[in-house]
Formats: C-alpha cells, structure tokens, sequence
C-alpha cells in the first residue's frame, strides 16, 4: 500500500504536467500553429466519454453481470458510422452560428430562444449532477483503496473529514484555471483539448497495462483466466445470460449521450478544429473504446477469482497489482483513473459553465439592466466569475448528491440516470436539424415533458428517502409508483423511465410542432440547421437586423463584452456618428454570440437596434426558401430584374416616344392633307378666275361659291385643329358655369334650322319637363351638340330625312342623344369614328365635308367634364350619339 | 396639237369634287377630251374601258388608293401606252418615289399651278 503523501505527490505532479500542457496548447494556438490539429488529437478528446466510471465501474459491472458493460461502448460505436449525416451538419451549423454550448445549439435552431436556452441548460445542469457526483465518488474511493492512511469512505463523515469535499473543492479550483482562464471571441479551449486528449492517452495505457499485467503477469494468459473461470458455475451463469430490455435501453442511452453530453458536445462540435477530422474520428474513436474495453472481462474475471466475492468489482482494477505488489501499477492505475475523472469533471463544468452563465446568468443580468453603464470588459469579468461561481456551484451540487444519494447506488447506475436525462434533449435537437416544422413550442413542450418524467421516474427515486414512493405510488395512487407508470411492469426501472420520459418527449414534440406555426426567427433558423449540409447554404447565416443602430452603441457593446481591442477588430473604423448597416449587425452579433451564446447575443444586439427585427413577411420574402445564400441570390435577382424592369421601361418609353413621334408625324402629314387639299381647289379656280376674265356668269360664281365653301372648309380645319391641340396640351379655356341644358340645346337646334330646314330635313327636339342643370362649358357644350347635329345632317337619306334630339336625366345623369335615319356604322366602326380624320364615306357618293376632327374633340369636351360620348347603331338603322354628363349634387345645387 | 389628228384623252381620278370640277375644266380648255371618276375603283374601270392617253390618279382615295390602281394598270399590257401622272396632297419624297416605282410616269404636288399642270400633261403627250 502507498503512502497518501505519495499518492497526492504524484497527483499534484500529474496535474502539473497537465497544465504545462495546456499552457503550450494554448501558446500554440495563439501562434497559429495549433496542437490538437489533428484526428488523432480529435478522436483522443472525443474519448473524454470514457470517465471514472468506464475507468473503474466497467470492471464492476462485468464482474456483477457479465456482458451488460459493453453497451456503453456499443452505443457511440453505432452512432460514429452515422457522423457523416449528423455531427458534419452540426459542425457546419455551429460554426456558421458561432455555437457555443448544446443549450445554445439547440436554442438557436429554435430561433435563438432564451427560454430554450435556459431551459436546456437546468436540464443539463440536473442531469449530470449525479455524474459529477460518480467522478468525485469514484476519485474518492481510488485514494482510499489505494492509501493505507486515507481514510476509509464513509457517508456519514462529517463535512470537514470527509474527503470527497475536498477532492470536489480541489477539481473545481483545477477546472476553474483550465476552462475559465479568459473569455474570448472563439469560445474554444486548444490547451484544455489538448490536455483532455491527453489524459486520454494516460488512461488507455495505464488501462492497458493493468490488462496485460493481469493476463500475462498474474495468469499465463488470458485463456487461463476464462478457463478457470468457466469452473466456477456462478462465474459462468454472468456470461451467457441472454440481453435484457436493459440492454437496448442502455445502447439507445449510450447512443445519445456520445453526442448530447455536454461535454461530449464542447469537445466534438464546440472544440472541433475542422470537420474533416470526422472521417479518421470515425474509426479511431470506436477503436479507442475497444481497446480499452479489450481487458475488461479479463480484469473482472481475475478479480473475481482472486480478490473473492467480498470486495466490490469496482475496486479491482486498483486492488489487482497489489496481489502482485507491483506498486508503481496501482500508481499508474490511479492516475489512470485520475485523468479518467479530471478530465471529464473539467469538461463537463466548463460546457455547463458556459451554458449557466450565457443561458441564464447573462439574460438574468441583461434583463436586471445591470449592465447600464459598465465599461470596456465589464461584462467579460462578470461573465468569467459567474462561470468560476458556476463550476463551484455544479461541483458542490455534485458533492450533495453524493452524500445523498451516492452511498446507495453503483457507479453504473448513478452514470446511466444522467444518460437518461440527457437523452431528453435528443428529440428537440435531433428534430430540429432534420425537420424544418419541428417548432420552439414543440421543443419547449417536448424537452419540459421528457424531464419532468425523466425526474420523477428515475432521478427522484435515486434518492434513498423515495423508497416508500416506488413501492406504494404517491399517496399509495399505485399506478403513479415511479417505477410502474400506468402498471406497466416487467421493465427494468431504467427500461421504463426511459421508455416513458423518451415516448412522451418525442410526441409532445411532434404533435405540437405539427400543430404550431413558426415565427419569422424560428424559420430562418430551422432551415439553416436543416438544409446547412445544402450546396450555397454552408456557413450561412440570415440578417435578421435591419439596420439603423447607432455604431457608437454598437461599439460600447462589444467593448463592454469583449473588450476594446475586440471592439477596434469587429468594428474596425466604421464612423461614430453614422447607424451600422445590416450587415455590420449581423457581424457584430455573430462575434458576441460566439462568447455570450446565440440568444443572449441576439438579446444584446436586440437591445440596441432602432427597430424590430424582420417580420415573418420580409424575412419570408428575403428567404424565399430560406438562406442568406438564398438571399444573395435573390437580391441579386432582384436586382437584375429591376435592371431589366427598367430596361423595359426604358425601351417601352422609347417605343412610345417613336410612336407619339410617328402620330405626330402622322397627325402632321394628315393635317397637312387636310389643308393642301381644299388649298388646292382654292389656288386652281382662283387661277382658273385670273386666267379666264370672259367666264360666263353662271361659272363664274359657280366656281366663287366652291372657292368660299373650301375657304369655310380651311377655317373650320384650322379651328378644330387648334381646339384638337389645346385639349391634347390642356391649353382649353374652360369657361365652366352651371346652366339650364333643355334650353342650351333648344338655342342650339333653332340656330341650325334653317340648314335641315334647307335639305329638307325634319329636325324634332323632345325634352323633358325637369329642369336639367348641369355644370360644364356651355359654349363647349353647344358645339358639341351642333358638331353631333352637323354629322347628323351629313347622313341622313335625301328623301325623307329626319333627326331627332332628346333629353332626359337619371340617376345622377343628364343624357342628350341626336338620333339619325341615315346608313348607320358598322358596329367595328363604332370606335373607330371617334379616332382623329377618320373620315365616314358619305354613302352618295359625295365627299363630306368633315375635318375628322369633331367627334374626338366632342368626346374630349364631354370627358372634361365628366361624362361620355357613345355611339349606338347598327347599319341600315340610323345611328345615335348620346353624351351623358354628371348631374351635380343636389346639395351643391347653387 | 394639230387638228388632223383626234384630241387625246384624260382621265381624272381625285375624290375632291372641287378639284375634280377644276381640272376638268383646265384641261377641256387645253383641247383634251375628258372624263371624270371620283374613287379609285370606279377610277380603274375608266380606265380600263376608255384608254385614255394619260391619267391624273390622286393617291389620298377611299377604297382602292393611286398607287393601287396605277400598280393594276400597269400590270395591263393593254395599258402600256397611258401615261400616268400621280396627285399628291403630301410632299413626302417616299411617296413620290413609291409612286414612279409603281410605273407612274410623273408626279405633281398639290396646291399645283394650273398652267404648269397643263404644261406637263402636253409635254407629257407630246413625247
């Protein structure tokens, strides 16, 4: 046996050379030349999984019920050959998200929730206490097996003898320096990595060289050892019993846990140097576990076979080198076991450290507004004493459980309850990365469901005083008994808290996810998570922010967390006085989430922002299927589509100026036509006048009267195509006034008389008994009506012509129509007629004496002032033009 | 001209009455023998019943306009020999040039001089 001061000497050493470790580790880092760069360094600290309990409890367990180890090793054996589908994509997630910690992992799949957060991170803190409490028990027993002076384990010692206290205050003052030396933008730890892979490589050699010491040494070989073991029947009966459902509930347990410890997390995806580590982890890792479980049955068998049925299976590994007095193994052994626990309780409180500080120490603080007006680092000392205060608070908590419940139970079954709970946050995280639907509420309801079963049917009843509580239920409610839920019996009591917390969990999760709707946040985050292993989307992250926040604020924040030197590199020389852009947001948010936890970043940033963030409609929009790779895709679509928006805008403008050019012209040339050709009549019979002074009288004033009809014909054209231009350039003088339209159209009609009167024409007017007033250019108005009686004459039938005028008002309408017996227009012709020098044929033969200008310039008199011109006619039928105008309301009737 | 030989014929196609009325006149008073039509239709079938010597063709006509017509006549071997002199209210260049494309053997531009006008239409003759 050894002398304690020998064994602290040695311990105290050990951990000396730990931290010359990681202080290089960390050096090297610093220096860009990292140490743990490598996959044998990676599958080294995934191996942080193998703890005190692997160490010393795997034999225990062995030598109790044979086989029943092995799931454990099983379990992360299986989940490694699924890495390439699921920890690459949490790798890429947490990198592009600046994870910090599980909690934060799972928190921002469901859009950086805080609630989430911290819940996870109590789940979490609950659920390993028991495990903390296994190290610590575990350290404890070691010392005393391996002290002849150390006193020997007891639960009822008190506080100051007992030595678990100690050994608690000791590792928690060890992970305090490791994992909390400093908080920096990268949340990762090389020296620490280092050092844990390390004490990797120390345990499975010193693991190793216990086995081989105890096949080879004590026995001949290992055959022996099975040999002498298959003569004892009782041996025997341990190895060739069949699996229990314990089995598979531990191989479903050990699955989880290998990925949703938290420390198994902060060293597989928080510590990852690159995800292309992943392929060689993949079969180093699995190769580690073998080869520390190679001399397990071997250990437990020799043990079993020398040490006797008396001493607990657990202790055999330290107990085994004495039987040979090789003292310097039983050293080697217990550092073995010491790098076993260290490096486990290290870890584990630094994730839970990290998670209980960012999770809900900060968001505590934040929402206290304790931070008003801290300075440059304040809340970076803040934040690093709460981590040290929560690496003693975790260890303590540990201690409690130990004294409380530890006495009672094996170290397997303490470890495989923290397994248990742990595995609650499989659904939630699991789920979310690869179901885009899966929702916060469903996670929240999922995880608080699975834990509160978790709780009562398997950490609750750990504790010694739950006794009567397993036996007779709750107030002797037998069917509540933790154990036997519903009366389902004949499970293991693992099996069945298992089965229970896990099938609730997952329902809940699902059904309300099925039920639910995300927010704009939760699903831009959700299709991150899902589709980050997507071709353009690796490394994304989306702009929740829309800008505006003062750079000053922004630059105080940082500073305030991560100091000012931090703030100059994030910010860099961004102007004071100007708002920060979206994306300068994002960064800054990205960098403070890297060291505070993406929902406590996001609160910080929230906190500063002039406006809320995006709504579900514009992130929705700015996603389209949702990525920042998507959304630089789109804005660049959108962009080029507005380019060629305006491209076609531009041709389209300049299509209608060629055209406007071209009517133009058009209208030009037409007008020209129109002036040429009465000028023409005019020039050739006044020449025809000049030339011919002996002209009969007859011709004479036969050709004058053609001259003045085209001279009248010239005056009319000019004048219609002065009005056709005012009301195109809304240069009209409009002379608006309200009148009485029975007796303007009654004036109109008497002053074209005697024109119908001379074609022989019967021209009628029916008005109506109501006094029509209405409000518009009155003069206008008569030549709109005179415009509509000249046409009507042009087209009636020589024989038996007749036009009649009518007038009514209804429904806040004045209508006046001149209605015609002459040919009618075809009905493809009824808009036609309306356009500028259409011309109607006059059907005998004869040329009209139109412009084509007077009807569209009617219509624009009327449409000015609110009404319409329409044709109504069919060949052969007459036609009818009625123009309407708006009556004005009766109460602005003057 | 000489009164040996018959006076030669004109057509006149235009839809404006007044200058129809005074073209007629101008040229009966040259000694020409003239007929009217005051659409290109009724225009074409003049001149396809009367072969006439020359033909003022107006372009501006409802239905069939000038440059359909003088295209038809001179897809009319039986109408080689007619001059056709086009009537344009437009001083565009293209029109004129589409219409001496189309075969017409000159072109006058309205408001005209009504004795350049008789003069072309003799010199037109005469060659």
């Amino acid at each position: 046996m050894l002398q304690s001061e020998t064994i602290i000497a040695v311990a105290l050493g050990y951990v000396g050379l730990l931290f010359a470790i990681a202080w290089y580790g960390d050096r090297r880092a610093a220096t860009g030349r990292s140490l743990i760069a490598s996959p044998f360094v990676y599958a080294l600290s995934l191996a942080v999984y193998c703890t005190a309990w692997t160490f010393f409890g795997s034999v225990g367990l062995a030598a109790e019920s044979g086989m029943a180890f092995l799931p454990t090793y099983l379990g992360p054996t299986l989940m490694a050959v699924l890495w390439p589908i699921v920890l690459i994509k949490m790798l890429h997630v947490a990198r592009a998200q600046r994870i910090t910690s599980i909690a934060d992992f799972i928190a921002a799949r469901y859009g950086k929730s805080a609630t989430i957060a911290a819940l996870v991170t109590v789940m979490a803190v609950v659920a390993i206490v028991p495990y903390i409490a296994l190290q610590l028990k575990a350290v404890s027993i070691s010392f005393s097996v391996a002290a002849r002076d150390w006193p020997e384990l007891d639960g009822s010692a008190g506080l100051l003898t007992d030595s678990a206290l100690y050994i608690a205050l000791f590792m928690a003052a060890f992970a305090m320096i490791f994992g909390t030396r400093r908080i920096d933008a990268t949340e990762r730890h090389e020296g620490l990595v280092a050092a844990v892979a390390f004490e990797s490589l120390v345990k499975l050699l010193a693991f190793l060289a216990l086995g081989i010491f105890v096949c080879f040494f004590l026995f001949s070989s290992p055959l022996e050892i099975f040999a002498r073991a298959a003569e004892h029947p009782e041996l025997r009966a341990g190895f060739t019993g069949t699996a229990s459902d314990s089995w598979l509930t531990m191989l479903l347990l050990a699955m989880f846990a290998i990925l949703l410890l938290p420390r198994q997390f902060q060293v597989a995806v928080v510590e990852n140097v690159d995800p292309g580590h992943v392929r060689q982890a993949m079969w180093l890792f699995p190769l580690y576990l073998l080869l520390i479980n190679l001399f397990v049955l071997p250990i437990a068998l020799a043990g079993k076979l020398l040490l006797g049925a008396d001493v607990p299976g657990d202790r055999y590994v330290l107990l085994l080198p004495g039987e040979a007095g090789a003292q310097w193994l039983t050293l080697l052994v217990g550092i073995g076991g010491l790098s076993a626990a260290t490096s486990m309780i290290i870890v584990e409180t630094t994730a839970l450290a990290t998670m209980i500080s960012n999770d809900l120490v900060l968001p505590g603080l934040l929402r206290a507004r304790a931070f008003g007006n801290a300075g440059s680092g304040a809340i970076s000392r803040q934040l690093l004493l709460s981590r040290r205060l929560a690496i003693l608070a975790v260890l303590l908590l540990g201690y409690a459980y130990f004294r409380i419940a530890g006495e009672t139970r094996s170290l397997v079954s303490i470890g495989l309850i923290s397994f248990a709970g742990v595995a609650q946050l499989a659904p939630a995280l699991f789920g979310g990365l690869f179901w885009k639907e899966a929702t916060r509420a469903g996670a929240m309801a999922g995880l608080l469901a699975g834990f509160l079963i978790w709780g009562y049917t398997l950490l609750l009843p750990s504790f010694g005083f739950a006794a009567s509580l397993i036996a007779d239920g709750p107030l002797g409610v037998a069917w509540l008994s933790p154990h036997r839920l519903f009366g389902m019996e004949g499970l293991q009591p693992l099996s069945h808290g298992v089965l229970w917390s896990l099938l609730v969990n997952a329902a809940v999760f699902v059904i309300i996810s099925l039920f639910g709707r995300q927010d704009a946040a939760e699903s831009a985050q959700a299709a991150l998570f899902v589709d980050a292993l997507t071709p353009g989307q690796r490394d994304a992250s989306v702009a929740m922010w829309r800008g505006g926040a003062p750079v000053q604020e922004l630059r105080a924040l940082v500073a305030r967390i991560l100091g000012q030197e931090q703030a100059e590199r994030i910010i860099g020389r961004a102007g004071d006085d100007g708002s920060a852009d979206a994306q300068l947001m994002q960064k800054v948010e990205s960098e403070l989430a890297a060291a505070i936890g993406s929902a406590s970043a996001r609160i910080m940033v929230a906190s500063i922002a002039r406006e809320a963030p995006l709504s579900m409609e514009e992130v929705l929009d700015i996603l389209g299927e949702t990525s920042q790779a998507h959304y630089q895709n789109r804005l660049l679509e959108q962009k080029s589509r507005a380019l060629a928006r305006t491209t076609e805008m531009l041709e389209r403008s300049n299509q209608q100026l060629r055209e406007m050019d071209r009517i133009k012209d058009e209208f030009l040339a037409t007008v020209t036509h129109e002036l040429r050709t009465p000028l023409t009549s005019i020039r050739a019979f006044t020449e025809i006048l000049r030339d011919n002074p002996a002209l009969d009288d007859v011709e004479r004033s036969r050709f004058l009267d053609i001259v003045v009809g085209e001279t009248e014909r010239l005056t009319r054209l000019i004048n219609q195509v002065l009005d056709m231009q005012r009301l195109e350039s809304q240069g009209m003088d409009w002379q608006p006034s309200r009148f009485e339209l029975g007796e303007t159209i009654a004036t109109g009609i008497e002053s074209m008389r005697h024109l119908f009167d001379d074609a022989d024409v019967a021209l009628r007017y029916e008005g109506t008994s109501d006094e029509v007033v209405v409000e518009a250019d009155r003069d206008r108005i008569t030549q709109v009506l005179l415009n509509l009686l000249a046409n009507a004459l042009k087209f009636t039938p020589a024989q038996d012509g007749r036009v009649t005028v009518t007038l009514d008002s209804d429904a806040g309408w004045a209508r006046v129509c001149v209605q015609d017996n002459g040919p009618g227009i075809a009905p493809e012709d009824h808009e036609l007629i309306f356009d500028k020098f259409h011309q109607s044929r006059d059907p005998r033969g004869g040329k009209p004496h139109g412009t084509g200008l007077g009807l569209p310039i009617s219509r624009q008199i009327v449409a000015h002032f609110g009404g319409s011109l329409d044709v109504d006619s069919r060949p052969g039928e007459g036609a009818r033009f009625c123009f309407r105008l708006p009556l004005p309301h009766s109460g602005d009737a003057a | 001209m000489n009164s040996t030989t018959p006076p030669a014929r004109v057509l006149v196609v235009d839809d404006e009455p007044g200058i129809v009325t005074s073209l007629e006149f101008l040229l009966k008073q040259a000694g020409f023998t003239v007929s009217t039509a005051t659409d290109g239709d009724s225009g074409l079938e003049k001149a396809q019943a009367e072969r006439p010597d020359l033909i003022l063709l107006d372009i501006m006509m409802p239905g069939r306009d000038g440059f359909e017509v003088c295209q038809t006549l001179r897809a009319d071997p039986a109408m080689a020999n007619t001059k056709i002199v086009m009537l344009t209210a437009r001083s565009r260049d293209a029109e004129q040039a589409k219409g001496l494309a189309l075969g017409a053997d000159d072109y006058i531009t309205k408001p005209f001089s009504t004795r350049d006008l008789v003069a072309r239409v003799q010199e037109l003759l005469a060659a």
